[in-house]
């Protein structure tokens, strides 16, 4: 039978198709460091249009036209403010909904349903939730575009986020946890609050932790909102007018047709932004890494 | 320690004791009737959301329609919101939707599953543990952050190889609209490709089958809702991102193919009426809502699509 196959032709073919994998790997290696490259690009040129703007001054000072004096503590203030609203307000709904989700809902249509509109939210464009904000809280409500409606709209938008994160991780705690509770006669909101809680909040921790920086990385729905972004007063409160750094960005960006230097302040705020979303990135990895437990 | 009250009682208390217990018990279960009230209210909310936003995307699209004709809307191919005589036709910016979202999925869309092939098939377990990271990062970026560099260094350098070239036109926010959705389609793609048992992997090597036949005969095929499912949902992110079409698109409302033109997306165009003044019930302000119900039926659709094809035609091993 053997002396039917040539084994040159084999040979042949099997060093072509071996060749074409080894050619394919590479190739794949490749578009899987594309992304990483355009990346490195994107941070090394903004980092070096940007980083000689910033000093003290650049931080600590007020918006400006003046390309020289413009500053971005306006917008550092307003995000911390946003955040004051986004935070809690996320982490009770988001949290709640997820408890009840799990734990006390009956499996059923109207379980179901919550859950498919969850998912649904999730794939809702930012600007329609800039949209509904607009219609409700600074129309409806009349709270005007001040921080407690940008920050509940955001708070809308990144919901899905927080609440799915909180579903995962309570639905990966061991069952023998909560039965534990239960024998030694706790009833379920004590064990919900003594026992779940306490150990589902590290990796609950770790999912808001990402929902909040995509809510400060957010620009689409404070434009529909109408944030202004030159020259308000610093915000002292969540009922003041506000401006983020992202706003701060976007306006810079577009004027820089005009003046050139604008698109230097543009790469100042964004390596301000980013950093901040770098640190609070890091934060989460840590959160995972420290209370990462196996039971 | 100071002793509780309860120690000290003598066995003749113990119906104090009852007392006190029972006084307790039924603070407790008063508030563990409570507690799933106030919860099923908290996750009331998220219902509460979607029938806020179709309600009031709703009602004003109405009213957009009772000033404009719905034929006019959908065919019309001119868009002209602020002219004496208002066009109202929204297929310019459908169009741009479109082009720029065709742009991106042609751009994340191989280059993704490539990327998705590597990490799963050919990766080594550290390599993996490496680039994954690396590449949410990717996704992590503030889309204002792609627009700027859309608009500040790949749109300059398309003008230098492209002669003609607009200082906003489609081609350069497509093009990073792909950049952006490519950890998104890796990342699904990957889990899909994942998924699919190694049983198989191992019946298609002891064939004799390269990695490469085996990946493209076998992995790939196993696999394929949910690398369908990640494109459809590619696409769906593309049309509903903003602020890179926003600043590196422009705002002419051209009804054209020709990426080197500047062309308006939905979004861009709800950005730009919002942000202007338009002034409540005008046919403008109208216009918004209108826009944005299109907008809204688009990626809910997408969406639903993106389910659908990963559960219809998920194979079950």
């Amino acid at each position: 039978m053997l002396k039917y196959i040539d084994q040159a032709d084999v040979q042949k073919r099997m060093n072509y198709r071996i060749w074409k994998n080894s050619l394919c790997k590479a190739l794949f290696l490749f578009a899987a460091m594309f992304g990483l490259i355009v990346l490195a690009i994107l941070l090394v040129r903004v980092f070096f249009q940007g980083v000689n703007w910033i000093d003290m001054e650049f931080i600590a000072s007020k918006l400006s036209t003046n390309a020289d004096r413009a500053g971005i503590m306006g917008a550092i203030l307003g995000t911390f403010w946003l955040m004051v609203v986004v935070i809690p307000a996320t982490l009770i709904i988001g949290i709640g909904t997820a408890i009840y989700l799990e734990l006390y809902a009956k499996k059923g249509r109207m379980q179901a349903l919550v859950q498919t509109n969850i998912a649904n939210l999730a794939g809702v464009p930012s600007i329609v939730y800039g949209l509904l904000g607009l219609t409700v809280f600074v129309r409806a409500m009349d709270f005007g575009n001040i921080v407690l409606a940008g920050g509940l709209t955001l708070s809308l938008l990144v919901l899905p986020i927080v609440i799915v994160a909180a579903q995962e991780a309570i639905r990966s705690l061991p069952q023998h946890l909560s039965e534990a509770s239960y024998g030694m006669g706790a009833t379920k909101w004590q064990t919900v609050k003594n026992v779940v809680l306490p150990a589902a909040l590290p990796s609950i921790l770790t999912g808001s932790i990402l929902a909040f920086s995509r809510a400060i990385g957010e620009t689409a729905p404070l434009t529909v909102i109408g944030i202004p972004a030159l020259l308000i007063p610093f915000p002292g409160g969540i009922m003041d007018t506000f401006t983020v750094l992202p706003m701060q960005i976007y306006y810079w960006t577009l004027d820089s047709s005009l003046v050139a230097e604008y698109a230097n302040l543009a790469a100042a705020t964004i390596v301000v932004l980013l950093l901040m979303l770098f640190i609070l990135n890091f934060i989460a990895v840590l959160i995972r890494n420290k209370f990462q437990k196996r039971y | 320690m100071a002793a509780q009250p309860e120690f000290k009682q003598q066995p003749g208390d113990i119906k104090n004791i009852i007392e006190h217990k029972k006084q307790r018990n039924s603070l407790a279960s008063a508030s563990e009737k409570l507690i799933p009230t106030i919860l099923f209210i908290i996750a009331s909310i998220s219902i509460l959301t979607t029938a806020g936003i179709v309600v009031t995307l709703l009602t004003e699209t109405i009213a957009f329609f009772q000033q404009v004709p719905f034929g006019e809307f959908f065919t019309g191919k001119i868009l002209k919101p602020l002219s004496q005589n208002p066009e109202f036709g929204i297929l310019p910016l459908i169009n741009g939707t479109i082009i720029s979202s065709l742009i991106a999925i042609i751009i994340a869309g191989p280059i993704g599953i490539m990327t998705a092939v590597y990490l799963s098939e050919y990766a080594s377990e550290r390599v993996r543990k490496i680039l994954k990271p690396l590449l949410e990062i990717l996704a992590g970026i503030p889309t204002i952050v792609y627009g700027f560099f859309a608009f500040t260094f790949v749109t300059p350098i398309l003008r230098e190889i492209i002669p003609g070239m607009g200082a906003t036109n489609i081609l350069s926010p497509g093009l990073v609209m792909g950049v952006m959705i490519i950890p998104m389609i890796a990342s699904l793609s990957e889990d899909a490709l994942i998924s699919v048992p190694n049983s198989m992997r191992e019946g298609a090597l002891a064939m004799g089958a390269t990695k490469l036949e085996t990946t493209f005969r076998v992995v790939i095929p196993a696999a394929l809702s949910g690398i369908i499912a990640s494109f459809v949902l590619g696409i769906s992110r593309a049309i509903g991102e903003t602020m890179i079409v926003t600043i590196a698109s422009g705002s002419s409302k051209n009804f054209t193919f020709d990426v080197t033109q500047s062309m308006q997306t939905m979004t861009a165009y709800i950005v730009e009426v919002a942000g202007g003044d338009a002034p409540a019930g005008s046919t403008i302000y109208y216009s918004l809502y209108a826009v944005a119900m299109t907008l809204f039926i688009f990626t809910l659709l997408m969406n639903v699509l993106a389910r659908y094809v990963s559960r219809r035609f998920r194979e079950e091993y």
